[in-house]
């Protein structure tokens, strides 16, 4: 070891002056074929790589991001759902013996077991061997993970409302509405405006906008209601006004 | 030409230690799939460094039209990935780029696990391994709520309700990450500063640190 001492510098640097190129190893010297990282087997990893990148591409374009509608925190109704990776996690926390009560369990204690234990898998598996048959216990324990997170995402995805999921979060189309109209008085001061939203955007009931209602439809919906979602007579007032409210949202419905 | 300029820059920086560690070295042959195409599982490591250099572009992009306040963060999503020219293939790039990230993280980490990699001298390595998949999880669930749409907010408060039950310390979590009472103005300022300062920060060195272990110790020998 030279420890600085009788050492030429280039300048005032660190970096000694001819230290003496130590040529690396040729590759014949290795066992087997193997080869140099640069440019052998880069330009072919790029390869790999650029064709990956296009497929990725495509994707992207063929496949638009999902966005959903503006995060509004007063729908109380809306069923949340994470992104797919951690579906498994949520999924477990719908069993009984892990929620609720025992949410610690499901939240804190059988993810925190498996972190630990990956964590210290160097040091739990200590043998020598490295062939994942020569070490059931390890392999075992990581192909039971494996199946328990696939089968717990499967599990999530076919108990999940998915029909609901789609028109819940979708976007609505933002349209004026004359507030001042006949028509939106008689909708304010009835119980539509509750379910029907501010802006008839939805609620707990269905968006009006877009879909083409007709008067006729809301004049009878308005009085029998859609059983069981939509209450009976949940219109109370004169035939005259029924009309006019009717007459109102048909005509919105066309935004 | 470019070995003189090479040699000019060598004579200064002695930079041949770091090139060889960088560039000149060697691939094994039980690691390379043009000799025996099952090692294209030994790739996954690579893949996925490939796809976070692609989630930190696509990001950088991103950031340039996004908003982080719960007034305009949605509108400037929406107006990416509806009104600007490409807009949504670098929303696309980064969204479905997340996923291929895991994914990949995930395969590299089970190659590692079944050829009994993490074993001794590679103890070390594992654990930065196991952080940085903590990393991207974390990235992933910050990430989550930053377009504000009905799905990130709702599913970003039954995060933070799960983070609450830690025993002792959970409410002390979500009040750090939540920033007030509800999950809204300030979350949101949070997980941005989060998911673009903090994690990739934190990425960023425990990826230098895998990597420079990775050369010291070489690529762990055939089964
Ligand atoms: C308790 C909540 C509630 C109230 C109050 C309510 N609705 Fe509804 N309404 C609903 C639900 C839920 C549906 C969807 C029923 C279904 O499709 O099963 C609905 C459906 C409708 C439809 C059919 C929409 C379509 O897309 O075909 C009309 C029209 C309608 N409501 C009008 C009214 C009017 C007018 C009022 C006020 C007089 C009113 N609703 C009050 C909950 C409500
Ligand atoms: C952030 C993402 C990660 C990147 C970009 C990355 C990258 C890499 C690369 C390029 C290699 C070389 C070998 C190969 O490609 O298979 C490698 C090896 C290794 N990785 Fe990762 N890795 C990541 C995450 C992880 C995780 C999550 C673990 C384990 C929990 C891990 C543990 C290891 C170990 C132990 C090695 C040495 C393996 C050997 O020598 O055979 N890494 N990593």
């Amino acid at each position: 070891m030279h420890r600085g001492k009788g050492m030429k510098f280039v300048g005032d640097s660190r970096v000694p002056k001819n230290s003496g190129f130590v040529p690396p190893k040729d590759y014949s010297e290795y066992p087997g074929k193997t080869e140099a990282f640069l440019p052998n087997f880069l330009l072919k990893e790029w390869m790999v790589g650029a064709v990956f990148l296009v497929g990725f591409l495509v994707l992207t374009m063929a496949e638009p991001s999902p966005l959903e509608a503006e995060a509004d925190p007063t729908k109380s109704g809306y069923i949340p759902l994470p992104d797919w990776y951690f579906l498994f996690l949520y999924q477990l926390l719908k069993y009984p013996y892990a929620a609720g009560h025992y949410k610690v369990i499901g939240a804190i204690i059988i993810p925190g077991l498996a972190l630990v234990g990956l964590l210290l898998a160097p040091w739990l598996d200590r043998g020598p061997e490295r062939r994942p048959l020569k070490r059931p216990v390890a392999t075992g324990l990581m192909l039971l993970a494996i199946v328990s997170v696939f089968y717990l995402t499967w599990e999530s995805t076919v108990s999940h409302d998915w029909k609901q999921a789609a028109e819940q979060g979708k976007i609505v189309k933002k349209v004026s509405i004359d507030k001042n109209s006949k028509g939106y008085k008689i909708y304010s001061s009835q119980s539509c405006v509750n379910c029907h939203g501010q802006n008839l955007e939805g609620q707990v009931g269905p968006s009006f906008i877009g879909k083409n209602i007709p008067a006729s439809l809301v004049e009878q919906v308005a009085v029998k209601g859609i059983p069981p979602k939509m209450p009976a007579n949940a219109f109370k007032g004169s035939k005259k006004d029924l009309k006019t409210l009717a007459e109102f949202i048909a005509k919105s419905s066309k935004k | 030409m470019l070995a003189k300029l090479y040699d000019w820059i060598d004579e200064r920086l002695d930079i041949t230690p770091m090139w060889r560690d960088l560039a000149d070295h060697e691939v094994p042959e039980h690691v390379n799939p043009a000799y025996h195409f099952s090692a294209f599982v030994y790739c996954f490591g690579g893949l996925t460094f490939f796809t976070i250099v692609i989630q930190i572009l696509s990001g950088m992009f991103l950031v340039m039209y996004y908003v982080p306040d719960i007034d305009r963060a949605w509108d400037s999503v929406f107006y990416l990935q509806n009104k600007v020219a490409y807009g949504q293939i670098v929303r696309g790039m980064h969204h479905w780029g997340a996923s291929v990230t895991i994914v990949m993280v995930f395969l590299h980490t089970l190659r590692v696990f079944f050829t009994g990699a993490y074993k001794k001298p590679r103890e070390l390595n594992w654990i930065v391994g196991v952080l940085l998949f903590f990393v991207i999880l974390g990235l992933g669930f910050t990430g989550y709520l930053l377009p504000w749409d009905m799905k990130a907010l709702f599913a970003t408060k039954v995060g933070l309700q799960i983070a609450a039950s830690v025993p002792f310390i959970g409410g002390w979590i979500q009040t750090l990450l939540q920033g007030s009472d509800v999950v809204g103005a300030q979350t949101l300022a949070r997980f941005f500063a989060i998911h673009v300062f903090f994690l990739p920060a934190v990425l960023l060195g425990l990826l230098a640190a895998h990597f420079i272990m990775i050369r010291r110790q070489g690529i762990s020998g055939p089964l």
